[in-house]
């Protein structure tokens, strides 16, 4: 039973980890840069809780404000900079984040950063921000910055003509994506008790990407399908957790060519309220 | 000394210049950066090295060797992970190539450990004085094979029929399919070349660095991307010109600055964002013809 | 004059797309675009709209200069635009296209969507939605408001991206071959709407190879030619103007 909640706690921060990826890639932004803001805000929290004796809330709040600022920073530069290059420049990020978390004395440097006050039902705690997001995915759909949002990761140049700022909602998606990548990264280093740098190298950051891909990313609900299945199921094959990335990579490359758009898309969402709504007819009849 | 450099950077420079051609052939015929080519590279110079310490070959037959198991890797992926991809996801093989690279990366490490492993010395090292340079054998090596190569390469391009089809298949794959070119037959010849270029370079990086380990894939994947944003996308001349650029500046960039900080893998990364921010178009600008 | 253009030159890496061009469109006229393909007429639209960034010259829009003048800005100046291939956004719905028309005329931002408080971005939806459906139903589509954009046939298509065009209230409407792919009865019914749109008040700048529809519905008819104007004038001048026929050879239909 501990091992159960065990597991489902981290498929819990990888499915904020993983929308924290889906966010900036509505707007047809890839980011392997991911891991290094979950970085940001896992160290920056624990400094927090830590050292300065800041209560885990506000914490882990400071955490992820201070990732979604380094977004900011990042995402200028990322505005003009499109597909594989962009992958480069996050992936650079996220490499410089972990060097300089490896240089480090105040946190910990190589070591790492022990000591990091244990949060009981930390489970609630990502649930509970899960279930955040999932109420700010579903409200961002019907919204107009959400229509946005695909439209310039649909077609960027005609979203423009059409008058949509897309700097700004590029640059918004981003440092959002951040945030909850640092919000993901504080809940998990108040669950690990410690971090060090290897925890956030580029094999985290692209597992973080096949998650939301082969979940889906027509629908957030593709990331969260995502991120619970390969989190669970590798846990239950122990036979092939030491080619974890060998068959993501594959199940990568098989996606790509049966169905691109992922497990979840938008006609399983449709067909999935057909059917809720035929269910609902026979009970009234 | 400073100039002695300079045969380095230009040693480095032409092994980077072999990687990029290879980018800029795939991507003047699919239009798809290969983010999988660096591990192409990677595998290539453990192929290489394998061969030589097993079979005792001498260089001259061994790095062709590797060249075409190299090749061969290569069109397999083509086959695999790029050719079955449906039209209409813009994305996708890029997405493929990500996971092409997972899997490549992680089977290295698997196989050959996460450190460094040694290159055989395939020549015997001697050193010439040639007016106020040093020259060795292993530049000398390097920039001949490369040289070689790129020069081959251009005739085939520019000369041969098939060199023209690839030239057609660039401009339009729907053009060189009314012209009766089998566009799928020359993808596939494309990806063959270019990764055995990228063979050779991993064995001549071997060479020149008596040791590889299985995260060149990613460096190299950087480098050549960078030397593409030099030489402009496309362009095959601006490629082997933006890679010897590219060796010498690096290589200026470790003589001038202080040698604490290792900057030469932050070195390509800076120019990277600062063409990219300021010259989107690449140095030469983007051509969509070959050179 | 609602749009001026002046001396606009556009080159693209050397090859002269666009040379020295001079037009002015006025206010609430049907002004028609024709010429060879390749003579540049979609790419003075990509000028217009702020696709491309002229090379020299100047365009005014009500006035304004709009040289530089980011194409999103261009759009909440009044500036309406369908492109020559449809660019509607795939994977979201008929409606939700529509819908995006508004973007730069509304105002909800993130904070408000995710905040339930605000009545007034909930309002503001509900006005955006109501304005949609009015201009679906205006171009005769209102049973497609929930489909998937990219499953419309193609001519429906162009009309859901006239729609879209619509919702930005604009005061300049370029349309880029609307008529393309469309049989005489859907042209005929296009034909009316651009008639309904321009009732409106609407200027509309129309790129168009259908020359039925362009002699029958513009006041006035610029031609291009090798990315230069090589005529000017009412649909009957035009018709009979020489370098116009020669430089057709025979195409008019």
């Amino acid at each position: 039973m501990d091992y159960l909640i065990s597991v489902a706690t981290i498929a819990g921060i990888y499915i904020i980890m993983a929308l924290s990826f889906y966010m900036p890639f509505m707007t047809g932004q890839i980011s392997l840069g991911q891991a290094g803001f979950m970085a940001i805000g896992a160290y920056g929290s624990a400094v927090c809780t830590v050292k300065w004796g800041i209560p885990y809330v506000p914490a882990i709040l400071i955490g992820g404000i201070f990732a979604g600022i380094v977004g900011i920073l990042l995402g200028l530069p990322a505005l003009r900079i499109k597909g594989i290059y962009l992958l480069l420049l996050t992936l650079g990020f996220g490499e410089i984040v972990r060097v300089v978390a490896i240089n480090l004395e105040y946190t910990g440097a190589a070591e790492g950063f022990p000591g990091i006050p244990y949060q009981k039902y930390t489970i609630l705690y990502a649930y509970g921000m899960v279930f955040i997001l999932i109420i700010f995915f579903s409200r961002l759909r019907r919204s107009r910055m959400g229509r946005a949002f695909q439209a310039v990761g649909s077609d960027e140049n005609a979203a423009e003509i059409i008058g949509v700022n897309i700097v700004s909602a590029k640059l918004l998606a981003f440092s959002v994506g951040a945030f909850m990548a640092g919000i993901g990264g504080g809940i998990f280093a108040h669950y690990q008790e410690y971090v060090e740098p290897l925890m956030f190298d580029i094999m985290h950051a692209i597992e973080f990407l096949i998650f939301a891909i082969f979940g889906g990313i027509q629908i957030f609900w593709g990331p969260i399908f995502g991120a619970i299945v390969l989190t669970f199921i590798p846990e239950f094959l122990r036979a092939i957790q030491e080619w974890r990335m060998e068959l993501y990579g594959a199940l990568l490359i098989i996606m790509m060519i049966i169905r691109p758009q992922g497990v979840i898309g938008l006609d399983t969402v449709q067909a999935l309220n057909r059917l809720f709504r035929k269910g609902l007819g026979n009970e009234r009849a | 000394m400073i100039l002695q450099q300079l045969i380095n950077g230009l040693m480095l420079g032409a092994t980077y210049s072999l990687v990029a051609i290879g980018y800029t052939l795939i991507f003047g015929v699919l239009g798809l950066l290969h983010f999988a080519h660096g591990e192409v590279l990677m595998a290539g110079a453990f192929m290489g090295l394998y061969i030589i310490i097993w079979s005792g070959l001498p260089l001259y037959i061994a790095l062709p060797l590797a060249m075409v198991t190299t090749g061969v890797l290569g069109i397999v992926i083509d086959l695999l992970a790029i050719r079955p991809l449906k039209k209409d996801f813009p994305l996708a093989p890029l997405l493929s190539t990500i996971g092409v690279t997972i899997i490549i990366h992680n089977l290295a490490v698997k196989l050959f450990g996460g450190y460094g492993t040694r290159f055989p010395d395939a020549i015997k090292t001697v050193h010439y004085e040639v007016g106020p340079f040093l020259i060795s054998s292993i530049n000398i090596l390097i920039l001949g094979v490369s040289l070689f190569l790129m020069v081959v390469l251009y005739f085939f391009i520019a000369k041969t029929k098939v060199g023209k089809a690839m030239r057609t298949v660039s401009e339009s794959h729907i053009t060189a399919g009314f012209l009766g070119v089998n566009v799928d037959w020359i993808v596939l010849l494309t990806f063959g070349i270019a990764s055995a270029l990228a063979g050779a370079a991993g064995v001549l990086i071997g060479i020149a660095f008596h040791a590889i380990s299985p995260f060149i894939g990613l460096t190299f994947a950087l480098k050549g991307l960078v030397v593409m944003l030099l030489g402009g996308l496309g362009n095959v001349v601006g490629a082997m010109i933006g890679g010897l650029i590219l060796g010498m500046a690096e290589v200026m960039s470790i003589a001038l600055l202080p040698t604490e900080i290792n900057l030469q893998d932050i070195f390509s990364f800076g120019i990277m964002i600062i063409i990219l921010i300021f010259r989107p178009t690449g140095l030469f600008g983007v051509r969509v013809t070959q050179g | 004059m609602i749009l001026e253009i002046r001396d606009v030159v556009k080159h693209f890496n050397g090859f002269c797309a666009i040379s020295n061009i001079r037009m002015d469109v006025e206010e609430k006229k049907i002004h028609a675009l024709i010429g060879p393909n390749g003579a540049g007429k979609t790419t003075l639209f990509n000028l217009i709209s702020g696709m491309y960034n002229m090379t020299r010259g100047e365009i005014r829009f009500k006035g304004i200069r709009i040289n530089g003048v980011r194409p999103n800005l261009r759009a909440r100046l009044g500036i309406g635009r369908t492109f020559q291939i449809v660019r509607l956004f795939g994977f979201m719905s008929v409606l939700e296209n529509v819908m995006l028309g508004s973007h730069c005329k509304t105002k909800a931002g993130l904070l408000k969507t995710f905040v339930r408080f605000s009545m007034r971005a909930l309002q503001e939806e509900k006005v955006t939605r109501e304005n949609a459906m009015r201009w679906l139903e205006f171009v005769g589509l209102p049973h497609r408001a929930d489909e998937i954009a990219s499953n419309l046939p193609h001519t429906e298509q162009r009309l859901v991206e006239i729609a879209r065009a619509l919702a930005l209230e604009p005061d300049l409407l370029l349309l880029d071959e609307p008529a393309a792919g469309m049989n005489p009865k859907e042209t005929e019914e296009l034909n009316s709407l651009i008639s309904k749109i321009n009732q409106m008040g609407k200027t509309v700048f129309l790129i168009e190879h259908n020359m039925e529809l362009v002699m029958g519905i513009s006041d006035v008819i610029s031609v291009l030619n090798f990315g230069g104007k090589i005529a000017e004038g009412n649909p009957s001048e035009i018709q009979d103007n020489p370098a116009v026929i020669e430089a057709y050879l025979g195409r008019k239909r």
